[in-house]
C-alpha cells in the first residue's frame, strides 16, 4: 500500500443500504470524478463497499481514510457527501461536526471482535480483500498440512461449541460423524437471521469454515441452508462461492490435495422450524420441515440418511481463526467452559442497538450501560430478554450475571440465536410473554401434542390474564403446561417453548397477580386494562395528540384542553407518546 | 405459461431441485401459486399434486391466491414488534380499507403480510416495500411511502 492514499468505505450492508449508502457511494465516486480530485491531490482514490460494522443506529457510517489516519462520519445523507469531498479530501480538512462520536467509540471499544472484525474493512465481494487478510490460508494449512483428525483435534481443544443454540462442542460432534462407516457425509451451514452480518459482511469466512469442516469429517459436498427471503446474503455468499470456486479453493483437487468438495446453496423459508437441525434437513429434501426422532441424531444418521455435521454459520466463521492462531490463542478467549466471542443482537430500549461481539462470560450489564449506552429517553431498565423468541427473560436484578452457556441456563435462559432485546418499565412483561408465545404457537410445526397444543392453550391462557379475566388457577396451568412440554415435546421448539413463561413468571409474579386480582397492567400496555385520560391542568390545547390520534377519539379546540372519547379510543398510546407537557396519563 | 413452466421444469431437472425449489420458482415467476401451473407441472413430473399442495400449505412464504402489485412486508420479529410494528400494520390496514382477515387489495394493488424477524433488528422497525428495505419506520412516513405508490398507480391506470 502506497503511503500517500484516500480511501473511502462505505457501510452497504442491509442497514446501510435501507439508509441510503447506495446513492452516498455512487455521490463519492461522482464528485470525486466530476472536480478531478485524483488530479488535484495527486492521488488515487481508492472505494470500498464494506459490511455492516454493528453500529447500524447511525449509519450510513463512511470512512475516509487519508494516509492511514481514518475519520468516521455517521449518518450520511447523500446531500452531506459533496461537503465532505471539497472539505476534507481535497481540503484536508474533517468536519467535526459529522464525525462519529463519543457512542461510536464506546459501542467499539468493549467489544472484541474476532468474527465481525472484517466486516466494515473490506469488500465482501471481493476474493482478494480476504486473502490479503490471511483468507484461505488456514484451509490450505489443514488440506495440505493436517490429517482430517489433527483438525478435529485442535478444534475439540479449542473448546468451540456451536454457536446455533445447543452450545454442543463442535469438535466432537465432527468426530462422531467422522467415525461413522459410510463412504457419502454431509456437512451444512445453517445461515439464520442472526448470521446475515455475517453473511454480507464476510461470507468467505463461513465458506471456508464449511470448507475446513468438510476436510475433517470427509464430506465431499456441502450445503448452504439460507433463507430465501435474505436476498443481500444470498447475492453476497453466492458471489463469494463464484470467486472462491474460480479460485479453485472449491472444486476439485483443493489446493492439490486430492480433495474434492463442493459447496451448494438450499434455499428455506423463514418458518422458524427451519432453523431446527433436523427439520432443515427435512426441508432440504424437499419436504415438510418437521423435526425427526432422535436418536439417531444427523452426525450418525442424517441428510438423505448418511451421516451429516450440521453448524451455525458463526460456529463455522470461528474455523478459520482456531486452525490459523491455534486452539490456545482461541481458548484464551472467555470463560472456563464458554471459549471465544459470541455475536448477539442489541435491540429494544437501549440507546445504541446494533451487533455485537463479546468476549463469552461478559456481564450484562456491561453490554446494555457500556455498549448500548444504557436505556433509551433516561427510562428505567426493566429486563432482558436472551436468546431469541424461546430465551429466558431476565430481570434487572440480575443484570450483572456473565453471557456465556452455563450462566445463562442456570437462569432459565439459552444463548439460542443470540437475540438479545432490552425492555424498560413501559412494558408489560405478561404481554411480551403473550407475543413469543403467539410467535411460538405460530410456528409449531403441529407434528407432536405437547407442543401443538401446548403452546395453544398457554396462549389463550396467556390472552385470558391481559384481557382482564385471567383467574389465579390460570397460573398453577400455565406452569403444568409448561413443565408437560418441556419434558415431552419432540423438538427444541417445543422444549424451550415455556422458557419465556417460566422465566417471567419466577420474576414478575406481582405483575401476573396485578392482572389477574387487580385487574391492571402497571404499565399502561394492555388495551383492556389501561384507560388513557387527559389531565386537564396540564393541557394547554397544542393540537398534537388530536392529530396523532388513528382513532380520531381526541377532540377539542386549539388552547383549550383536550378529551379523549373513551368508546373511541383503541388504546394505543400514540397520544400519551407525542405529549411533551405529560398531559395523558395511563391508568 | 406454459412456456415459463416449460423453463421452472427444466431448471429443476438440470438443478436436481425439488418440490420446494420448484414452488419457490413458480411463485417468483408468477407471484403466487396458480392452481393450472401445479396440476400442469404435478402432470409433467408424475407427482400427485397433494405433494406439492402439502408444501405449498405448509411454508408460510407460499401463497395460493394472487397477490397484489405491491407488496407491503411489516417485520413483526421481537425487535420490530418492541418498537410498535403492530401500529405499523393497523394504519397499513386502515389506509388499504383491508379486513382483518385480508391482506389484499380488491384492485390487487397492495398486499400487505408480516413477516418474522429479517434480521435487521438495529434499525427496527423494518418494512420492506417491492423488496426494498426500510428501516426506523414510522407511520406518518409508511403512509407517505404508500400514497405516493397509490398515486403512481392511479396515475398509470390514467394514462
Ligand atoms: C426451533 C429451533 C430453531 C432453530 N433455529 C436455528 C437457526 O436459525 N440457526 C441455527 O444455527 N440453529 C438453529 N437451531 C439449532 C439447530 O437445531 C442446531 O442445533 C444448530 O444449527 C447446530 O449448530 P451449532 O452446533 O453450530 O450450534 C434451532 C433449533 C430449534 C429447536
Ligand atoms: S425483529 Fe424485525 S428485523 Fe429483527
Amino acid at each position: 500500500m502506497s503511503t500517500s492514499s484516500v480511501e473511502i468505505k462505505v457501510c452497504l450492508g442491509t442497514s446501510g443500504n435501507a439508509a441510503g449508502g447506495e446513492e452516498v457511494l455512487r455521490l463519492f465516486r461522482h464528485y470525486v470524478f466530476d472536480r478531478a480530485v485524483e488530479a488535484r491531490i495527486g492521488t488515487r482514490c481508492e472505494f470500498r463497499k464494506v459490511g455492516c460494522r454493528g453500529f447500524c443506529s447511525k449509519d450510513v457510517l463512511v470512512d475516509v481514510i487519508i494516509n492511514g489516519s481514518k475519520t468516521t462520519y455517521q449518518s450520511v445523507k447523500p446531500i452531506m457527501v459533496e461537503r465532505i469531498v471539497d472539505d476534507h479530501i481535497v481540503g484536508g480538512g474533517p468536519i467535526p461536526e459529522w464525525m462519529a462520536g463519543d457512542e461510536y467509540t464506546s459501542f467499539h471499544s468493549k467489544q472484541y471482535k474476532i468474527i465481525l472484525g472484517p466486516c466494515g474493512e473490506i469488500d465482501p465481494e471481493n476474493i482478494d480483500d480476504y486473502i490479503r487478510m490471511n483468507g484461505y490460508r488456514a484451509a490450505r494449512k489443514a488440506v495440505t498440512k493436517m490429517t482430517p483428525d489433527g483438525v478435529i483435534d485442535v478444534v475439540t481443544q479449542s473448546g468451540l461449541r456451536g454457536r446455533g443454540g445447543s452450545g454442543f462442542s463442535t469438535g466432537e460432534k465432527w468426530r462422531i460423524c467422522r467415525g461413522q462407516k459410510n463412504d457419502t457425509r454431509y456437512i451444512i451451514g445453517n445461515v439464520g437471521e442472526v448470521n446475515r452480518a455475517l453473511a454480507e459482511g464476510n461470507p468467505h469466512a463461513i465458506i471456508e469454515g464449511l470448507l475446513i469442516g468438510g476436510y475433517a469429517i470427509g464430506a465431499q459436498k456441502g450445503y448452504l441452508y439460507i433463507r430465501e427471503r435474505y436476498h443481500l446474503s444470498v447475492e453476497r455468499l453466492r458471489t463469494a462461492l463464484d470467486q472462491a470456486r474460480d479460485k479453485g479453493f472449491i472444486g476439485k483437487d483443493i489446493f492439490g490435495s486430492g480433495f474434492d468438495f463442493n459447496i451448494e446453496f438450499s434455499f428455506g423459508t423463514e418458518s422458524f422450524i427451519c432453523g431446527e437441525e433436523t427439520a432443515l434437513m427435512e426441508s432440504i429434501e424437499g419436504k415438510r420441515a418437521m423435526p425427526r426422532y432422535r436418536p439417531p441424531f444427523p452426525a450418525e444418521k442424517g441428510l438423505w440418511g448418511m451421516p451429516t455435521v450440521i453448524n451455525n454459520a458463526e460456529t463455522f466463521s470461528n474455523i478459520p481463526l482456531i486452525i490459523g492462531m491455534g486452539a490456545d490463542w482461541f481458548s484464551s478467549i472467555g470463560t472456563a467452559e464458554s471459549k471465544g466471542t459470541k455475536v448477539f443482537t442489541l435491540s429494544g430500549k437501549v440507546k445504541n442497538n446494533g451487533l455485537v461481539e463479546i468476549p463469552m462470560g461478559m456481564p450484562l450489564r456491561e453490554i446494555v450501560y457500556s455498549i448500548g449506552g444504557g436505556i433509551a429517553g433516561n427510562r428505567k431498565l426493566k429486563a432482558v430478554q436472551v436468546g431469541g423468541p424461546s430465551g429466558g427473560i431476565i430481570p434487572e436484578s440480575m443484570i450483572d450475571m456473565g453471557l456465556d452457556y452455563e450462566s445463562l441456563r442456570k437462569v432459565g435462559s439459552i444463548v439460542g440465536s443470540g437475540g438479545m432485546v432490552v425492555f424498560d418499565d413501559e412494558d408489560c412483561i405478561v404481554s411480551v410473554t403473550k407475543f413469543f408465545v403467539e410467535f411460538l404457537q405460530r410456528e409449531s410445526c403441529g407434528e407432536c401434542t405437547p407442543c401443538r397444543i401446548g403452546t395453544k392453550r398457554m396462549l389463550e391462557l396467556l390472552i385470558k390474564i391481559t384481557d382482564g379475566t385471567g383467574e389465579i388457577e390460570d397460573l398453577d396451568t400455565l406452569n403444568r403446561l409448561s413443565g408437560i412440554m418441556t419434558a415431552s415435546s419432540l423438538c427444541g421448539l417445543g422444549r424451550t417453548a415455556s422458557n419465556p413463561f417460566i422465566t417471567s413468571f419466577n420474576h414478575f409474579r406481582d405483575e401476573y397477580l396485578a392482572h389477574i386480582r387487580d385487574k391492571k397492567c402497571p404499565a399502561g400496555v394492555c388495551p383492556a386494562l389501561v384507560v388513557f385520560m387527559v389531565v386537564p391542568e396540564k393541557c394547554k390545547g397544542c393540537g398534537l395528540c388530536r392529530k396523532a390520534c388513528p382513532a380520531g377519539a381526541v377532540t377539542g379546540e386549539i388552547k383549550k384542553a383536550h378529551d379523549i372519547n373513551q368508546e373511541l379510543c383503541i388504546k394505543c398510546g400514540a397520544c400519551y407518546k407525542v405529549c411533551k407537557l405529560k398531559a395523558i396519563k395511563k391508568q | 405459461m406454459e412456456q415459463r413452466l416449460e423453463g421452472i421444469l427444466n431448471n429443476y431437472l438440470q438443478n436436481e431441485g425439488n418440490v420446494i425449489s420448484i414452488l419457490q420458482d413458480i411463485e417468483n415467476e408468477f407471484g403466487y401459486l396458480p392452481e393450472d401451473a401445479i396440476s400442469w407441472i404435478s402432470d409433467r413430473l408424475d407427482v400427485p399434486p397433494a405433494r406439492f399442495y402439502g408444501i405449498a400449505t405448509f411454508y408460510s412464504q407460499f401463497h395460493l391466491k394472487p397477490r397484489g402489485k405491491h407488496c407491503i412486508t411489516a417485520c413483526t420479529g421481537t425487535a420490530c414488534h418492541v418498537k410498535g410494528s403492530e401500529w405499523l400494520i393497523s394504519s397499513l390496514t386502515s389506509e388499504l380499507h383491508l379486513l382483518p382477515d385480508e391482506d389484499t387489495t380488491e384492485d390487487r394493488k397492495f398486499t400487505v403480510e408480516k413477516v418474522n424477524c429479517l434480521g435487521a433488528c438495529s434499525i427496527a422497525p423494518v418494512v420492506v416495500i417491492d423488496k426494498e428495505v426500510y428501516g426506523k419506520m414510522s407511520s406518518d412516513r409508511l403512509m407517505k411511502l404508500v400514497k405516493k405508490l397509490e398515486k403512481k398507480e392511479s396515475e398509470k391506470e390514467k394514462a
